[in-house]
C-alpha cells in the first residue's frame, strides 16, 4: 500500500491546511423552544407532581454555561416509599389490561413525543450540555423509535419466542411481568436512558419508578406530562428524583420486583451486591473500554470519521464509546494524520449552536475526574495532543485529546474515562488485535474497520463484547439488542431480547 | 322546521382506488349495491378485468418503493391509516351496519377492532424478521443468516362473507400483506363494496404510497381469475374465494395460479362461518415473504 508521508513531529497543532478556511456563522437554537422551566420541582408520584417528604434540593445547571435551571427534589426513603407504592397499587390493573390496549397508550407516547421533539431536544441539550445537533437528530428521533417499538411487542409477547402461550389467544397476563420496577438511568442520555428503560418495562405490564440522574432530571419530569397527554393511568409512571442516595433507596426497596440500572460499573456492583439473596430480578447496563479495530485494509477516511465518531460523539460521555484505537502499525501514521487533520476541524462550544460538534462536558465532577485521568496518562508516559481550540470562559469543556504511545497497562487503556479522551495503540496480527482488544474488565462493545468480509466476521467470533459494529460505529436501533459481556453488565435492552429483562420467563 | 328548508344530502360517488388514484372504472358501469333488506344504498363501479391489470401494474410499480422503505417506517405509516380510521370511525360504522345488516352498536365495535388491527400489524413489520429470521448455526466456519423479505405483488380476493367481512375482515387480509412490505391489488367483497371503497379514502390520506393498495369492487369471477392468472402476481389470498364450482371457485383459481408458481394462501373450509373478530396469528404475515439466507466465510 502506498503510504504518505508524514510528519514525525506529533506535537505540532493541526497542519495548517487543514484549518477551517471559512469562518461558520453562528446558527443558534432558541432556548425559549424548551418550554418553561419551572424554578422547582417535587417528584412524579401516581400521576401527580408531588413535594418531597424532606427539605432538600439539589440544582441542577446548564453545564454550558454554569447557570442554574431548577431546583428539584432530593428523593428520601419516604418519597421513594410512596412511589413505589403507587406504581404497586397500579400494577394490578395495568397488567392485567389487554396487551392492545397497553400497546395503545404505548403508542400514543411515541406520538406525542414525536409532536414535542423539538422542545424536549431543546431541553436536552441545554440540560445535559450535549450538542442540539444530537439531541435534534438522535435522541429524540431514537427516543420516539423506542417506545414505538415496544408498543408492538405488547400484544404480541405470546410470539416473542419465550415458550409461553396464552390459553384464551389474546395476550394477557402470560407472559408475565415482573412487578415493580425500579429504574435508576444516567446523565449522558437521559431521555433516551428512560425510553430504554420505560418503553420494554410498560409494554410487557410492569410499572416503575424511575430515578433520572441528579445532573439531568429535567427531560424526565417533563416526560411527567407527556404520561399525562397520554392519558396513562396513574402511578404506572412514577419519577423521583435525587443522586445516588435515592438511588440506593429504590434498589433496595423491598416491594421492587425488578431492578434495572444503567451507570458506572462501580454502581452496578454495588447494586449487584445489594440485591444479593433477593428474589429482585437484575439487569445492569455498565461501562465500557470499548476497541476501534483498524487495519491496514479499511477505507481511511470512512475509519476515521469512524473514530471521531466513536469517541467524540457526546462529549465521549458514551459507555460504549471507542476509546481505545486500535491501529495496524503499518497504518499507524496515514491514520493518525487523518485522525488529527479531522480532529482540528470539529467545533466546540455553545451547545445550541447547529453547527456545534463537542458540546459541554456534563458536570464539574465529571470534568474533574476526565482531568484527572488525561493527566495521569502523561504522567505514565503517553503523548498527549490536542488541536487549538478556543473554549468559552463559563462552563465545563475538554478539548478532544489524543493519546499515543499508550500501552496496555496505562490507566487510559484500562479505565473508562468517559469523556472526549482517545487512547491509541498498535497491533500487527488480527491475533494481536483480538488479543488486546479483550485485555479490559469490560466487554460492552468494538468496532473493526476493515474491507475483507471473512476477517470481520473472524473478529467478530473473537471479540468479547455484546455489539461488534463493522466499518461502522456507535449505531443503535431499538429493534437491535444492546448490552454487555464481563464487567460491563448483564441483560440486553432493545430488541426482542429486551422483553426478557422485564418478563417472569 | 317546514319540510322545504329539509337539507339534501350530497351523496358520494364510490369510486375504484388504483395507483393513489380514484378512477372510474373503464368500463364506464356501475352496479348496485344493496342493504342487507334490499334497499339500495350506493351504485359501485363495476370494476373489469383491464381495471385489475392496471392495478397489477400499478402495484408492481409500488413494490420497489414499499419493499425499500424501513420496517420502522411502514409502521408509522400503517399506525397512521389507525389514525385516520379512528377519525372517520362514525362513518364506517354507518356503512358497515348498512352493509352487513347490523346494529349501530356492533358495527361501531367491528370498526373499532378495524382500526386495532391495523395498530397490530403496525407494530409487526419490524418484528417479523425477529420471528422469522435466524442466525444458523452451520457446521463451518461460516456466518449464516436468514431474513425474510416480501413476495412483491399479492392478489387479494377479500372476505365476502363472515361476521365483520366487510371492514374488519378487508383489514384483516389487507394488513398483513402491506405490512411486510408487500404491494396489493383487492378485490373487495362484491355484495359489501362500501366499506373497502371508503377505506380507499383513508389509505390515500395515511402516507401509504400510491400503487401499494388498488381497491377493486366488481364481479369477483371477473376479478379474481384475472389476478389467478396474471404473469406479474406473485402470490394469491384466496380468503373470499368461494369452494363451488366456477371460475371464482377456489380449486380453479388455485389451479390458474400455478402457472406463474404463484403463493397460494387457501381459504377457510367453511369462509361463512369465520368470524373476523378472532385474534389472528402469524399465518398471514408469514404466508407473503421469502426467506432468503446468506452465508459468508470467517477468517482472517
Amino acid at each position: 500500500m502506498a503510504k504518505k508521508n508524514v510528519d514525525k513531529d506529533v506535537e505540532q497543532d493541526a497542519p495548517a491546511a487543514a484549518r477551517p478556511v471559512f469562518e461558520y456563522a453562528p446558527a443558534p437554537e432558541s432556548p425559549a423552544a424548551a418550554g418553561d422551566i419551572a424554578t422547582s420541582y417535587g417528584h412524579f408520584i401516581n400521576g401527580e407532581f408531588a413535594d418531597s417528604s424532606g427539605s432538600e434540593a439539589l440544582k441542577t445547571v446548564n453545564p454550558a454555561t454554569e447557570q442554574v435551571l431548577a431546583e428539584f427534589a432530593q428523593g428520601t426513603e419516604e418519597d421513594v416509599d410512596r412511589a413505589v407504592a403507587a406504581a404497586r397499587k397500579a400494577f394490578a390493573d395495568w397488567s392485567a389490561l389487554p396487551g392492545s390496549e397497553r400497546a395503545k397508550y404505548l403508542f400514543r407516547i411515541a406520538r406525542i413525543i414525536q409532536e414535542r421533539s423539538r422542545e424536549l431536544a431543546v431541553l436536552e441539550s441545554i440540560d445535559n450540555g450535549k450538542p442540539i445537533k444530537e439531541t435534534r437528530d438522535f435522541d429524540l428521533p431514537m427516543v420516539a423509535a423506542h417506545f414505538f417499538y415496544y408498543a408492538g411487542w405488547a400484544d404480541k409477547l405470546e410470539f416473542a419466542g419465550f415458550g409461553r402461550r396464552t390459553t384464551d389467544g389474546h395476550s394477557g397476563p402470560n407472559p408475565r411481568p415482573v412487578g415493580v420496577a425500579a429504574q435508576v438511568i444516567p446523565w449522558n442520555f437521559p431521555l433516551m436512558m428512560l425510553a430504554w428503560k420505560i418503553a420494554p418495562a410498560l409494554a410487557t405490564g410492569n410499572t416503575v419508578v424511575l430515578k433520572p440522574a441528579e445532573t439531568t432530571p429535567l427531560t424526565a419530569l417533563r416526560f411527567a406530562e407527556i404520561c399525562r397527554q397520554a392519558g396513562l393511568p396513574k402511578g404506572v409512571v412514577n419519577i423521583v428524583t435525587g443522586d445516588g442516595r435515592t438511588g440506593a433507596a429504590l434498589t433496595a426497596h423491598p416491594d421492587v420486583n425488578k431492578v434495572a440500572f444503567t451507570g458506572s460499573t462501580a454502581v452496578g456492583r454495588a447494586i449487584a451486591k445489594q440485591v444479593a439473596g433477593s428474589r429482585k430480578k437484575v439487569s445492569l447496563e455498565l461501562g465500557g473500554k470499548a476497541a476501534n479495530i483498524v487495519f491496514d485494509d479499511a477505507p481511511i477516511d470512512q475509519a476515521v470519521e469512524g473514530i471521531v465518531n466513536g469517541i467524540f460523539f457526546n462529549q465521549g460521555h458514551v459507555c460504549c464509546a471507542g476509546s481505545r484505537l486500535l491501529v495496524q502499525e503499518s497504518v499507524q501514521d496515514e491514520v493518525l494524520d487523518a485522525l488529527k487533520r479531522r480532529m482540528a476541524t470539529l467545533r466546540i462550544g455553545d451547545p445550541l449552536d447547529k453547527n456545534t460538534d463537542i458540546g459541554a462536558i456534563n458536570s464539574a465532577a465529571q470534568l474533574a475526574r476526565i482531568t484527572e485521568l488525561a493527566a495521569a496518562g502523561e504522567a505514565e508516559g503517553a503523548e498527549r495532543w490536542a488541536p487549538a481550540c478556543e473554549l468559552p470562559t463559563a462552563g465545563y469543556w475538554f478539548r478532544p485529546t489524543l493519546f499515543t504511545g499508550v500501552s496496555q497497562a496505562h490507566r487510559i487503556a484500562q479505565e473508562e474515562v468517559f469523556g472526549p479522551v482517545l487512547s491509541v495503540l498498535t497491533f500487527r496480527t488480527p491475533e494481536e488485535a483480538v488479543a488486546k482488544a479483550n485485555n479490559t474488565p469490560f466487554g460492552l462493545s468494538a468496532g473493526v474497520w476493515t474491507e475483507k468480509g471473512s476477517r470481520i466476521l473472524w473478529m467478530a467470533d473473537r471479540l468479547k463484547a455484546g455489539v461488534v459494529w463493522a466499518n461502522t460505529f456507535n449505531k443503535f436501533d431499538p429493534t437491535s439488542p444492546f448490552g454487555g459481556y464481563k464487567e460491563s453488565g448483564y441483560g440486553r435492552e432493545g430488541g426482542r431480547h429486551g422483553l426478557e429483562a422485564y418478563l417472569d420467563v | 322546521m317546514s319540510e322545504l328548508s329539509t337539507r339534501l344530502d350530497v351523496f358520494k360517488t364510490y369510486k375504484l382506488f388504483v395507483g393513489g388514484k380514484f378512477p372510474r372504472s373503464e368500463s364506464g358501469r356501475v352496479y348496485e349495491v344493496t342493504d342487507a333488506k334490499g334497499q339500495w344504498l350506493a351504485n359501485a363501479p363495476l370494476g373489469t378485468r383491464k381495471d385489475t391489470r392496471d392495478a397489477v401494474l400499478a402495484a408492481r410499480a409500488a413494490v420497489k418503493g414499499w419493499s425499500g422503505t424501513t420496517a420502522y417506517n411502514r409502521g408509522q405509516v400503517l399506525y397512521r391509516v389507525a389514525e385516520m380510521l379512528q377519525g372517520r370511525r362514525e362513518q364506517f360504522a354507518a356503512e358497515v351496519a348498512a352493509a352487513e345488516g347490523l346494529g349501530g352498536k356492533k358495527a361501531a365495535a367491528l370498526v373499532d377492532q378495524a382500526i386495532d388491527r391495523w395498530v397490530w400489524y403496525a407494530g409487526w413489520t419490524d418484528k417479523v424478521a425477529q420471528i422469522a429470521g435466524a442466525a444458523n448455526p452451520v457446521a463451518g466456519p461460516f456466518f449464516n443468516l436468514s431474513v425474510p423479505e416480501p413476495t412483491g405483488v399479492v392478489g387479494i380476493v377479500a372476505p365476502q362473507t363472515g361476521y365483520g367481512h366487510s371492514l374488519l375482515g378487508l383489514v384483516s387480509v389487507l394488513a398483513p400483506v402491506i405490512a411486510t412490505g408487500n404491494t396489493a391489488v383487492v378485490a373487495v367483497a362484491a355484495g359489501a363494496p362500501l366499506p373497502a371503497l371508503s377505506l380507499g379514502e383513508v389509505l390515500a390520506t395515511s402516507d401509504v404510497p400510491g400503487g401499494v393498495v388498488n381497491i377493486l369492487s366488481g364481479r369477483t369471477a371477473d376479478l379474481a381469475p384475472t389476478l389467478a392468472s396474471h404473469q406479474d402476481v406473485n402470490a394469491l389470498d384466496l380468503t373470499g374465494a368461494i369452494a363451488a364450482e366456477g371460475p371464482d371457485s377456489a380449486a380453479s383459481l388455485e389451479a390458474a395460479a400455478a402457472d406463474t408458481l404463484k403463493r397460494v394462501l387457501r381459504p377457510a373450509l367453511d369462509p361463512a362461518a369465520q368470524d373476523w373478530t378472532n385474534a389472528p396469528g402469524t399465518e398471514r404475515l408469514l404466508s407473503f415473504l421469502e426467506t432468503k439466507t446468506v452465508w459468508h466465510p470467517m477468517g482472517q
